[in-house]
């Protein structure tokens, strides 16, 4: 399992990266392995709002549902087609292909409040779940 | 005592058995030849059908005959008989399904649901010749209403998830007869999926609360996320966990401060009847499901049936129409001005409820608290059996059900459900997996109270197996079902192209064989 250096993370297994003055949005390794084959991803529409903490759209595997958490607050300004089109897109990469949102972020201070690379592994090692 | 062997797994089914392994099933249409026919209409009446048809416009009319399997009645016959050789149901084994509660569906049932009596009738036929079938519904939900501890019942709903939706559509309807405008509804997290759902469907917010370390609701947590937007929560009572919620007259006492209302789930009643009342928990609502508890049959989609209960406050919320005795006889009462409406246009499935009927009577309220008080031991012996194998999530007694967790076969790249899967064959069906969400790799079992001790050792012993084949030959695992007459589906490729057509094979073929 990765866990990818450089990333923000939250203890909902999303992940971000900053791009210039943008944002990408995905979800973890660890999120895609626990979930198993994601069969259906349900995405915003582009100038959608992004409140951080708040469900923006969802992620369906075979076993379960799962919500999509904002990491930070802002406004969507792209979102990745074709991981709707091809959801095995995530499994195969969840850190590259596939990302789920691009956003502007409306504070920048938010990012700098997420996890770090670091604070996520912790996390991941207190379920039990890094050493493999 | 007889002693437990290791069981063997069931070798590939021969075709006697119903169909040689790793085949396709066949479709009806494929059995079809042309001309071939069970049933031919007397000349008369084909004559007059022909009439008839010729009488409607031209529009309505079909341009070519609809595409019908040609086949006889002995074809159709074993067509289906060798479709149900393939499955597992109750009759057949353990279907120790968590949540599902697949007990077994005593025979008695049946004979009473097909007296002509009740099997011909017609819903549309008059109320003077459907007085058996009312006077049946108006005593069964008396009756259930006893069960429970509720002033009132409502036999209308089609399945336990329609139960949840009327018992949503009561929470809009007393809060707007209330005047209030309430929209939050509290939801553990250990809650069935359906409930978050039917809080949604109905145009409430549902608001998650996080389980206490114990596995049961956190009454703190549930305290601090009342407010005056609460509408009421939705519990389930004993939870997904299989544990009872002590504090439920506590969160009861907390919201009804508020005027909110209490739902109760009551999926896993199975574990109550006859010994502990939702009415006397504070519990407002609460949905039976008489497939589950009150041993109608259940699994293949068929007709289920929800009912709900409620409080005095509530009954005249119910929806219509509402079976009355009068001196005449029994009557429907359509009349009810703050009811929610129509639900089910026959009172729900009929059939169904007089399944539950002859249960409930050759029961009686001492074989009701008995059936509880074995489901209850049954699990409770179970879960002792597993827990070498499977470690159990909460180390306590349990009630009708418990959740083992196979996270620990991940580090020998086993997952859980490989571990279901490989029940199968050793005649087992597989428990649910995967839930609840708050136990990592969780196989949610529940016995139910029919199944015999020497039953319960074989199904340990399996699961103990299973654990010795993931550490020794994990692909075994891996690879399961063997013995089953289609081997591992791919689950993610039917739901990521899901194909509802059957096309013949020359279709698919000039279709591309996509």
């Amino acid at each position: 399992m990765e866990i990818r250096e450089g990333l923000r993370y939250t203890k909902d297994h999303e992940w971000l990266r900053q791009e210039g003055d943008e944002v990408v949005i995905g979800i973890t390794d660890y999120a895609q392995e626990q979930l198993s084959d994601i069969v259906f991803v349900e995405l915003p529409e582009p100038g959608a709002t992004l409140q951080a903490g708040d469900a923006f759209g969802s992620v369906e595997a075979v076993k379960a549902v799962a919500d999509l958490y904002a990491p930070i607050s802002g406004e969507v300004t792209a979102v990745n087609d074709a991981v709707a089109d091809d959801p095995a897109i995530v499994n195969r990469s969840p850190y590259e292909d596939g990302w789920m949102v691009r956003a502007q972020a409306a504070d920048a201070g938010e990012v700098e409040s997420l996890l770090s690379a670091a604070d996520y592994r912790a996390l991941l090692e207190e379920l039990g779940e890094a050493s493999e | 005592m007889a002693e437990t062997k290791t069981p063997e797994p069931q070798q590939s089914q021969s075709t006697e058995a119903g169909c040689p392994p790793r085949r396709s099933v066949e479709v009806i249409y494929e059995r079809s030849l042309p001309g071939h026919r069970g049933y031919r209409l007397p000349r008369g009446a084909a004559a007059r059908w022909e009439a008839a048809i010729d009488a409607l416009p031209e529009t309505l009319r079909r341009k070519r005959p609809p595409e019908l399997p040609e086949v006889t009645e002995p074809e159709v016959v074993r067509h289906f008989i060798g479709i149900s050789l393939l499955n597992h149901h109750v009759d057949r084994s353990l279907y120790p399904l968590g949540s599902c509660t697949m007990k077994y569906n005593p025979k008695i049932n049946e004979e009473l649901a097909r007296l002509p009596g009740f099997a011909l009738l017609h819903p549309q036929a008059p109320e003077t010749s459907l007085q058996g079938i009312l006077a049946l519904l108006w005593r069964f939900e008396r009756e259930l209403a006893c069960v429970v501890g509720m002033a009132a019942v409502s036999l209308h709903p089609a399945a336990g998830a329609q139960g949840e939706m009327l018992g949503m559509k009561l929470f809009r309807a007393y809060h707007r007869h209330r005047g209030h405008a309430k929209r939050k509804v509290l939801v553990p997290d250990s809650a069935h999926g359906t409930n978050p759902a039917s809080v949604v469907l109905s145009g409430f917010e549902p608001v998650q609360i996080a389980s206490g370390a114990d596995g049961r609701m956190d009454l703190g947590a549930i305290r601090a996320a009342i407010d005056d937007d609460t509408a009421g929560i939705m519990v389930t009572n004993p939870n997904t966990l299989g544990l009872f919620e002590k504090e439920i007259a506590a969160v009861a006492e907390a919201i009804h401060a508020v005027d909110g209302l209490v739902y109760m789930d009551g999926a896993n009643l199975n574990a109550l009847v006859g010994l502990a009342q939702p009415g006397a928990m504070g519990v407002d609502i609460v949905h039976l499901n008489l497939h589950k508890t009150f041993s109608t049959p259940h699994g293949g989609g068929g007709p289920g049936s929800g009912p709900v209960a409620v409080t005095a406050e509530l009954e005249p919320f119910l929806p219509v129409p509402i079976v009355e005795r009068t001196e005449a006889g029994y009557r429907l009462e359509h009349g009810r001005p703050l009811s929610v409406g129509p639900l089910h246009p026959w009172c729900g499935n009929a059939g169904v409820v007089v399944r539950a009927f002859a249960y409930l009577h050759s029961l009686g309220a001492e074989g009701l608290a008995a059936v509880s008080r074995a489901a209850i031991v049954n699990a409770n012996y179970l879960m002792k059996q597993v827990a070498d194998s499977f470690p159990v999530a909460k180390r306590e007694w349990c009630m009708h059900e418990f959740i083992s967790s196979a996270s620990w076969t991940k580090k020998h790249k086993v997952r859980v459900m490989d571990v279901a899967k490989r029940l199968l064959d050793f005649g087992f069906h597989a428990p649910t997996v995967s839930f609840p969400l708050i136990v990592p790799d969780a196989l949610m079992i529940e016995p139910t109270e029919t199944e015999t001790r020497p039953t319960l050792d074989r199904f340990a012993a399996a699961l103990r197996e299973i654990a010795r084949e993931v550490r020794e030959s994990p692909e075994r695992v891996q690879q399961a079902p063997h013995s089953t007459c289609v081997g591992r589906l791919n689950e993610a490729a039917a739901a990521r192209r899901l194909r509802v057509r059957w096309q013949a094979a020359k279709e698919r073929d000039d279709a591309g064989g996509a």
